[in-house]
């Protein structure tokens, strides 16, 4: 069987030509392995090999940044590698910044995959990590052994065309994709080791970074509701009898834009919910518990508002990615804004 | 409360004319056990079905999974309040036939939700697909009677068919013995275990409404102000479920009888740490509901001293608000918490997991992204019908293929990101 090629890509540093002082040289390529990516040929066994290793300087990449990239890629093109590895650059700040920036260039342009490895606090970690597969080191080179092992795996996975496994399983930094995967041990087990660990001021690692939350301000007060248009729009599911157009009970993959020019109330025969999130037997008596055209109907008459726009739009919330309804909040909002609408009414449930 | 549970382990179950358990296997007269489902008069027909481990078998919709259990010593019955008088349980011994479950299926109300596979890939996800399952097939009439009044029907069916089979274990001799002792809030402070950290169990339980509720001696939980119970009288049936739409992070009744944080915090009990006691909290859809429940939370810690807590959640979205008001009202007493929860990232994971968050939940325990998709192939028979699988949360329009599999969300597959830390299913 012959081994998969890889191309590895190194600093001047850990290529032995000098410190500092030779940050400046220029890419150069030679033949097999250097430095790290011995340690690197040896956890790749007999199932892969470097065949050859670029040198260049983080100041001359980071300074040169489109040359670097061009004259490296023709250098990777060369050699039509299985995988390029860059690294592991530990906590070098420009190096890992080279690292992941060549390794996205490999990736998007020659369509290689590529695995890069640093400490989670280099600079280069948060600007790459959801672009390409970084493997999580400590932050000196002492941790060159541990890994090897963990940057071969990766790189002979993707050489395969293996699936890659979850950031925990295959030991690179989170990178925005929740992946499930079988952890050894249950939950509740897990639960209890995370709480002996909090409790006793130990080290441990949460299974779900808490997320920045995307806070939207109010618009400001409409003044004169009495000439305003508003809309309804409702994540609570409400579709007319017999849900024409699919909507799923859970994770919607689409809304509903409906006509009620003329409809005076939502009742038992006409409308119902698609939601499968919450009981819905009071609001499949009467949908507008949920979407309530009665009461805005009545509010026209009255000259409290202007008027109930002719189409509402509805969604269930139920289980639905933010993503998507970002997605559907995005087009709603572009037809009401075509249509003059000037206030909805957004009901949840 | 001291409460002893012989396990019976059960390897298999087949039908005679007559009821036992001989050598580890349930034998049961499914004419007979049948009768007393079909004496409510909002049950128009009932069966029973056999779906063991291996067998290429589809469950669905599935309703409640039960686990059969005897009181044999102490005061009370399984299921107090429920289909037992209310009298406390939790002290004394009790059997439980480890290894099997009685599965309510059958389209019955509302969304007809929950999937088990007993082989193929999804039989990875689901507790259950590796139980002996004995499966109550039901149908409602169509007499007049509400949704909530047919749902309760099946509800009490499932439990009354649980406890008589539950009988037939009275007199055996159990395989194992494992024993359970809750400590009195002065025996909290024995000298074994004044020193430990002081650690309760804050268990959310679901009770939004129609198929999302629980129950707890028999009271709706929605209705109920946040308390506490003995770890034990949980493991003798107080709280059963009535809730199983969005199947994958429900918890059915096997699931509290064999709750694995009361298990694994008894597991560390007097070692680590000082289990004192178990909070059970609503999920009420009103906003002014959860702050009550969530203050009442913080409160019971500060009565109980706590120094640390886990919190389960029950269901996803509108729960997360009581999840993240549970953890910040904790943390902020000082009672350092971890939280088990499921993710709803979307089926390509790239969306926000939970629909609220906040900075002090900085100890979370996932049990998977339920967005994830899973390809289930045929199988050569089913439990149930098929006939709602492009409807229920997690199946969508053509989930349903016309060779009989499916492909959905990891949704559908009862109890497969459950969020009492049951699996090992997790996510990154």
């Amino acid at each position: 069987m012959s081994k998969y090629k890889l191309v590895h890509y190194i600093n001047q540093f850990y290529g032995g030509i000098g410190g500092e002082e030779k940050a400046d040289i220029p890419a150069e390529k030679r033949a097999g392995a250097i430095g790290p990516g011995l340690a690197l040929n040896q956890a790749f066994g007999d199932e892969a090999e470097i065949v050859s290793t670029i040198i260049c300087g983080d100041s001359w990449f980071n300074e040169n940044l489109e040359e670097a990239k061009k004259t490296v890629l023709e250098m990777v093109r060369e050699d039509q590698p299985d995988v390029f590895i860059a690294g592991p650059a530990f906590n070098a700040g420009r190096y890992g910044v080279a690292c992941g920036a060549i390794s996205e260039a490999v990736k998007n342009e020659l369509g290689i995959p590529v695995v890069t490895g640093m400490y989670i606090e280099n600079p280069g970690a948060d600007m790459y990590r959801e672009k390409v597969y970084i493997i999580e080191t400590k932050n000196s080179a002492a941790d060159m052994r541990k890994a090897a092992p963990k940057m071969a795996k990766l790189a002979l996975k993707l050489a395969k065309g293996e699936e890659i496994g979850a950031s925990a399983e295959d030991n690179y930094l989170p990178n925005g994709i929740r992946k499930n995967f079988f952890e050894k041990k249950r939950g509740s087990e897990r639960a209890v080791e995370m709480l002996l660990a909090k409790i006793n001021g130990k080290a441990y690692t949460t299974e779900y970074p808490m997320p920045d939350f995307d806070r939207v301000d109010p618009q400001p007060a409409i003044k004169d509701l009495s000439k305003a248009t508003v809309a309804l729009v409702t994540s609570g599911g409400i579709v007319p009898k017999g849900n024409p157009d699919r909507i799923e009970s859970s994770s919607a993959t689409k809304f509903g834009e409906y006509d009620i020019t003329g409809v005076e109330d939502l009742t038992a025969e006409t409308y119902e919910t698609a939601h499968g999130g919450y009981d819905p037997v009071y609001a499949n008596q009467d949908a507008d518990r949920v979407l309530p055209v009665d009461v805005m109907r009545e509010f026209e008459r009255e000259g409290i508002i202007g008027k109930l726009h002719n189409k509402f739009y509805t969604t269930t919330g139920n289980g639905t990615a933010v993503a998507s309804a970002k997605k559907f909040a995005e087009e709603i909002a572009r037809r009401l804004i075509a249509d003059g609408v000037d206030a909805i009414l957004l009901t949840s449930t | 409360m001291k409460l002893e549970l012989g396990y019976i382990d059960i390897k298999g179950i087949r039908f005679d004319d007559y009821n036992a358990i001989e050598d580890g296997v349930l034998v049961v007269n499914p004419d007979e056990l049948v009768k007393p489902v079909l004496e409510d008069e909002l049950i128009k027909s009932a069966h029973f079905e056999i779906a063991a481990p291996g067998e290429s078998v589809r469950i669905t919709p599935v309703k409640d999974v039960i686990e059969p259990r005897v009181k044999v010593e102490g005061p009370g019955a399984i299921f107090p309040g429920m289909i037992a008088k209310v009298d406390t349980v939790g002290s004394g011994r009790t059997h439980v036939m480890r290894g099997m479950a009685v599965v309510t299926a059958g389209p019955i109300v509302g969304f007809q939700e929950g999937i088990i596979d007993m082989t193929g890939p999804g039989a990875d996800y689901s507790p259950f697909s590796q139980l002996h399952n004995l499966v109550l097939v039901m149908e409602m009439q169509d007499n007049g009677a509400t949704a909530h009044e047919y749902e309760k029907a099946a509800r009490m069916a499932g439990l009354a068919t649980a406890a008589r089979v539950g009988e037939l274990a009275r007199e055996l001799v159990p395989d194992e013995v494992e024993v359970f002792e809750t400590p009195t809030i002065a025996q909290s402070y024995s000298d074994e275990l004044k020193d430990l950290p002081r650690v309760a169990y804050v268990m959310m339980l679901q009770s939004q409404g129609l198929l999302h509720d629980t129950y707890c001696y028999g009271v709706d939980v929605k209705r109920t102000l946040t308390t506490m119970i003995s770890a034990t009288e949980v493991m003798d049936g107080a709280i059963v479920s009535g809730n199983c739409v969005s199947a994958c992070d429900k918890n059915t009744t096997y699931h509290h009888l064999n709750n694995p944080v009361i298990q694994d915090l008894f597991k560390q009990h007097g070692k680590t740490l000082n289990y004192v006691g178990t909070i059970i909290t609503n999920e009420n859809v009103y906003l002014a509901d959860k702050l009550r429940s969530s203050d009442w939370t913080a409160k019971l810690a500060d009565f109980l001293s706590l120094d640390a807590a886990i919190v389960s959640q029950e269901g996803f979205g509108n729960p997360d608000t009581d999840l993240i008001l549970n953890c910040k009202k904790l943390e902020a007493k000082g009672v350092k918490t971890v939280i088990i929860t499921d993710e709803y990232a979307g089926q390509d994971g790239k969306s926000q997991s939970l629909a609220d968050a906040d900075v002090a939940a900085d100890a979370v325990v996932t049990g998977g992204n339920a967005n994830e998709l899973i390809l289930l192939p045929p199988m050569d028979r089913v439990i149930g019908c098929l006939d709602y699988v492009d409807k229920i949360a997690g199946g969508h329009d053509g989930s349903l293929r016309p060779d009989g599999s499916i492909e959905a969300e990891l949704q559908v597959i009862t109890g497969s990101t459950n969020e009492m830390g049951f699996n090992r299913l997790s996510a990154r």
